[in-house]
């Protein structure tokens, strides 16, 4: 399942990491090619943050090794750091200071000349959008002008990959849009991409790849269509209506077919990896049965990410 | 265990130093110690220059007088600096890192290519440029009012003792900075660290004087019978007094500016044969008996900022 990946700029192998006794990453093996968006899944507190922590060098690890770029975050913390931009949960600027100001000391920190440093961010200001708004202070901005200039921040150090964790927490749906925009943007630039986030449907739609994370390990890792096919057992969800017939018993040898769940009386959900609705209702009539609906969708991530942590105790330490 | 890092902790470390220096000086929070700072020293310093003029003449060393006159409700410039300096410091450094930690700037920060050293380091250098800049200022100042107000300008030895009065008084509030940024990196919320500094500075300000001679008492008791056993209490009050950076700075005040210091310690009659009372030592032996006062600080300054930097280095950047 774990599919090959070419020119990877990211390596872990058997990555681990505990604070104290609490073991947050424990044995993570991942792989990302260059130009790839990566998305990272999972409830809060099942490693995520700490996995991005240890991939930029901001955490140690307790074991396990760790490649970007052909570099190790560990020993050549600076080299890495000049070519990965890191966008954080929650992300903080100084408040007094200007929009301007706050990249322009980012840039001065990455060691970019005052004058490429003004081209770089006036650009940058120009792409998120904020242009209007540099010598404003930061106290004053929204949230999703943070997330905006948060970005701008990895613009202006021409990041090779960007890491960026939640960036649309909290953000009204507008702002979402937008920040998915950019995002976009930056991956159709050949920027390799690592994000995380809870929103399932927008992951589905941005990511060639994602991971689902439970309890500091991968679970489940590859395309979406992969994973739809492995953890519901097919791409296409229908739901069959139908009276005076005992549907499991009808498609018990049907092709395709990989499971039929119960929803109510007279209602299943029946998951498959093709469109086999013509089958069940030539299978429904000719049983005798009185088919009154079926409708038909794809298998989207949300479902695979309930699927996946059903009965899995919610809200562990974060 | 990690091996070998590349890359120099050095990188970032004046960019750092700078910004935090221009931060300080825009802050409302140090324009206001600044101004009580400079109002308490300008007030001494002229109840000082009234005092000197009713007794003009007497002293070699006129000049120095403006420091440690002091004039009845006022304190004497030095005391004066001795209370303040620290507030000073706090104030710079109380919130270096856990301010850092609720404005959620430290990882993005720290994911510059640039190592935690600079970081820190950087934030103390930038608030000892402020202080170093302050105090020049006021000495500067004081020295100005003087050369205004009593008509006659400073000779070179008085300028050499003030600055290394100067010298010692940057190196005491260097300890208050270390000691604040300390706090800011063990203590998670920036008000709990800022009542640790200011509790510690109660204590050595007006707590300590109090404690020393009792825990003295304590640990040397004094046998009436053996007059030594006296000496040796009041050498352990000395000792234990000098634990607290501000009497150190006292004591350099003390021999710097009054040239006729002779000692810090017990002196018997036996060391004074000879001498002549009241005359002022050479700068080059006063300087000679501050020495310690100075190691003294300055040591104590390292040591409070390895332990800040041991934490910062140990703590993990999750909050």
């Amino acid at each position: 399942m774990n599919a090959q990946v070419e020119a990877p700029v990211i390596e872990a192998r058997g990555l681990v990491k505990r604070y104290g006794g609490f073991t947050a990453v424990n044995g993570i093996d991942l792989t990302i090619g260059k130009g790839e968006v990566f998305g990272l899944l999972g409830p809060n507190g099942s490693g995520k943050t700490t996995t991005i922590l240890l991939l930029l060098g901001l955490t140690e690890p307790s074991g396990g090794t760790i490649r970007v770029l052909g570099l190790d975050p560990l020993r050549q913390p600076l080299s890495v750091k000049r070519r990965v931009g890191y966008l954080p949960d929650q992300i903080g600027f100084y408040e007094h200071l200007s929009a301007g100001e706050n990249l322009a000391y980012s840039a001065r920190l990455a060691g970019l000349s005052s004058a490429e440093a003004g081209k770089r961010i006036a650009d940058a200001l120009q792409r998120v959008r904020l242009s209007d708004v540099r010598d404003k202070r930061v106290s004053a901005f929204s949230r999703g002008m943070r997330q905006r200039l948060g970005l701008a921040e990895v613009l202006v150090k021409g990041s090779e990959i960007a890491i960026l964790d939640e960036p649309t927490s909290g953000l009204d749906p507008q702002s979402t849009q937008e920040l998915l925009e950019l995002i976009r943007e930056l991956a159709a630039d050949g920027v390799t991409i690592v994000l995380s986030s809870h929103l399932l449907s927008m992951m589905q739609s941005l990511c060639d790849r994602v991971a689902l994370f439970r309890r500091g390990r991968i679970g489940l890792i590859g395309k979406v269509s992969e994973l739809t096919a492995d953890v519901l057992g097919g791409t296409h969800v229908v739901e069959v209506s139908a009276g005076g017939v005992d549907l499991p018993a009808v498609l018990k040898d049907a092709p395709h077919v990989s499971t039929v769940t119960p929803l109510s009386a007279g209602r299943w959900r029946v998951d498959a990896d093709a469109d086999v609705r013509a089958d069940i209702a030539r299978r429904v009539v000719t049983a005798g049965g009185a088919l009154s609906e079926m409708t038909i969708r794809q298998s989207s991530l949300d479902e695979v990410y309930v699927r996946f942590f059903e009965g899995e105790e919610h809200d562990r330490a974060a | 265990m990690t091996g070998r890092r590349e890359g120099s902790p050095f990188s970032g470390l004046s960019t750092v130093a700078l910004k935090e220096a221009a931060d300080h000086m825009n802050s409302a929070r140090i324009h206001l110690v600044m101004l009580l700072v400079l109002l308490t020293a300008v007030g001494s310093v002229y109840a000082a220059i009234g005092q000197i003029k009713d007794t003009l003449g007497e002293d070699q060393f006129l000049f120095l007088r403006l420091f440690t006159t002091a004039k009845e409700p006022l304190p004497s410039f030095v005391s004066f600096l001795g209370f303040l300096v620290p507030l000073v410091a706090i104030a710079l450094g109380f919130d270096a890192i856990n301010g850092e930690y609720n404005r959620r700037t430290l990882s993005r920060v720290l994911s510059q290519p640039i190592y935690r050293d600079a970081l820190l380091t950087g934030k103390f250098l930038g608030a000892l440029l402020v202080i170093a800049i302050c105090l020049l200022t006021l000495w500067l100042l004081v020295t100005g009012m003087g050369i205004l107000l009593l008509g006659l300008p400073p000779g070179g030895e008085e300028i050499a003792r003030g600055l290394a009065f100067l010298f010692a008084t940057f190196a005491y509030a260097g300890v208050w900075l270390a000691v604040a940024m300390a706090f800011s990196t063990v203590v998670r919320s920036p008000a709990t660290s800022a009542l640790c500094a200011l509790t510690l500075w109660l204590v050595f300000t007006v707590f300590w004087p109090m404690l020393a001679p009792l825990i003295a008492g304590w640990v040397a008791p004094v046998d009436l019978l053996d007059p030594m056993t006296a000496v040796h209490q009041i050498n352990v009050q000395q000792g234990l007094s000098r634990i607290s950076p501000n009497v150190l700075h006292g004591e350099a005040a003390l021999a710097l500016l009054n040239p006729a210091t002779r000692s810090l310690g017990l002196l018997f009659p036996s060391q004074l044969s000879g001498a002549l009372m009241g005359a002022p030592l050479p700068l080059s032996s006063s300087l000679g008996l501050v020495w310690p006062q100075i190691a003294g600080m300055i040591a104590a300054l390292i040591v409070l900022f390895t332990i800040a930097y041991v934490f910062f280095q140990r703590q993990e950047i999750r909050a």
